[in-house]
């Protein structure tokens, strides 16, 4: 009963989005389904925290590989959790002096501040930074002229790089700016890659992208694809 | 073992360390002497920057931070100087976001670039910071009709109907330019397919101006100059919009130092470049011994079968 209810709210979920884009007096029930989508992505939230733990705490039960680091997260989430709804470390608003927790849980010196600025944000900086190193090391194993393809996507891989940086003004910068020959400094030709060829072959697959959102979408509001409810369907 | 084949099989922590060198030492060198490159800007960045330049004194602008402090890296100078250049031009500035961490990122720029240079301005009279809203592109749909609904209250807890900026703003469309900053999804490109395509042919179009990553700006590009009227592309279309930026307000505030922070973007152009040297090196080298060991074997076969 529970999956029938699921497919006839998405049912009519999608057809109101649906005909709200095409008949112009029922564009507010299209509003008001975007509403409630906001609404329960707003309630996604809770289920999320609920299966962080739900999967963690399992892990750290039955003593799985890594569960060390299982116990980490639940704890770093215990504690910012914690922090950042009893508002640890955050004076009163000056409107509410009198008022111990009516300042903002992310103001400056707070506790909640603290661990935004001198955790997270180092921590998920670093996890970037490192696709430098592995990049330079994937360029010098892996990046080869092996066929046609690979050496087309190479030369344009050396054009992007020298022409995304002052080097390619200093190689080519003796042409002069205004000459028929300009095309040819590593600015303008990195400008043309990007600007002719990647542009449109990402029009091409946004088409593509677009054809299969739109079939996949009718085969959910149809009920023909229920994946979205889980494994067994 | 010969040299080709030493270096082929070169441990790779030897480039790891290579990379590190390349992006740490141009920064410890700019950091004490200050040398940047110069800027050439290129046709999106300069796009970007003369739509802001055409807005009017008083201009409305939404400024949407979509991204986190992993990508902050790339598009925080962005951001600063879309700000600096928002309060150059006294544009009445909106902030929201629709990623969680991201409120954070708009009081620090909000302190650091617009208040720094103009103190002078009231909180829901010349900027205001909307916060987040959970919703993605849910959000952008019901924008688009009735902003207020999404955004009932401000990041402070006040009625957005109470605050002065406020009055006259009903939807997207009441906006004279919306700037994102934007990692991902939700980013840009939903921006574009929900706020600013269903108003493309209408009298008064959406203007939008990004700022994205450079894994996602080819993406975008086949958006602009339509429906996105400029782009800044990764760190390097970063520094030229700073680098354009920075013109207009020394231009405009003659003897007024610009601060360091103000040159962020073009500063971070130095590892970039070393970087991106080195990996034409390697790219180089990787295919030198591809080439030497592939004209090696294929000798060792010719002369197998000669024998």
């Amino acid at each position: 009963m529970s999956r029938q209810l699921a497919i006839i709210v998405t049912l009519v979920a999608g057809v109101l989005m649906v005909v709200s884009g095409f008949i112009k007096p029922t564009e507010g029930w299209g509003e008001d389904v975007a509403e409630w989508f906001n609404i329960l992505a707003a309630i996604a939230f809770v289920l999320g925290a609920a299966n962080i733990a739900k999967v963690h705490l399992s892990k750290i039960s039955a003593r799985d590989a890594g569960w060390g680091f299982s116990a980490i997260t639940l704890l770093a989430f215990a504690v910012t959790f914690a922090v950042g709804i009893m508002k640890v470390g955050v004076n009163p608003m000056p409107a509410f002096p009198n008022v111990a927790m009516s300042g903002e849980k992310d103001a400056g010196g707070s506790a909640f501040w603290w661990v935004y600025t001198y955790v997270m944000s180092p921590i998920t900086a670093t996890m970037f930074s490192l696709l430098a190193f592995y990049v330079a090391s994937a360029a010098f194993r892996a990046f080869r002229a092996k066929n046609t393809e690979a050496t087309l996507l190479l030369v344009a891989a050396f054009v992007v790089l020298l022409g995304r940086t002052f080097a390619g003004v200093v190689l080519t910068g003796w042409i002069p700016a205004d000459s028929d020959w300009a095309f040819l400094r590593f600015e303008n030709l990195s400008t043309t890659i990007f600007e002719v060829f990647a542009s449109a072959g990402n029009r091409a697959i946004i088409i593509g992208i677009a054809l299969g959102v739109a079939a996949t979408s009718l085969k959910i509001i149809l009920g023909i694809d229920r994946s979205y409810m889980g494994s067994g369907d | 073992m010969s040299f080709i084949d030493r270096l082929d099989a070169i441990d790779r922590r030897w480039i790891f360390a290579m990379m590190a060198c390349a992006v740490a030492i141009p920064i410890i060198v700019i950091g004490m002497t200050g040398v940047r490159f110069p800027e050439v800007p290129g046709p999106t960045s300069t796009a970007a920057f003369e739509a802001i330049e055409a807005l009017p004194d008083g201009a409305k602008v939404l400024f949407s931070f979509d991204f986190d402090p992993a990508s902050a890296g790339e598009l925080q100078p962005m951001a600063n100087a879309f700000m600096r250049h928002l309060g150059q031009k006294k544009a009445k500035v909106y902030c929201q976001t629709l990623w969680a961490p991201a409120p954070p990122l708009i009081e620090d720029t909000l302190k650091k670039c617009l208040l720094a240079r103009n103190p002078d301005l009231v909180y829901g009279v010349d900027y205001l910071n909307l916060g987040y809203q959970a919703g993605n592109e849910g959000v952008m749909k019901v924008i688009t009709t009735d902003y207020k609904q999404s955004f009932p209250t401000d990041a402070k807890g006040t009625r957005t109907s109470e605050i002065p900026m406020m009055q006259g703003i009903e939807n997207t469309s009441s906006f004279d330019l919306i700037v994102v900053v934007s990692a991902g999804y939700p980013g840009s490109k939903e921006w574009v397919q929900y706020v600013v395509s269903p108003t493309l042919g209408k009298e008064r179009p959406i203007q939008l101006v990004a700022g994205v990553t450079g894994v996602s700006a080819p993406q975008l590009v086949p958006y602009f100059p339509v429906q996105m009227k400029g782009m800044l592309a990764a760190i390097k279309g970063a520094a030229e919009y700073e680098f354009m930026v920075n013109e207009v307000i020394e231009a405009a505030n003659p003897g007024r130092p610009l601060p360091p922070a103000f040159m962020e973007a073009q500063r971070r152009m130095a590892p970039q470049l070393f970087g991106h040297l080195l990996m034409v090196g390697l790219i180089i080298v990787g295919n030198t011994i591809f080439f030497l060991k592939r004209r090696q074997s294929r000798r060792g076969g010719t002369m197998g079968a000669a024998a």
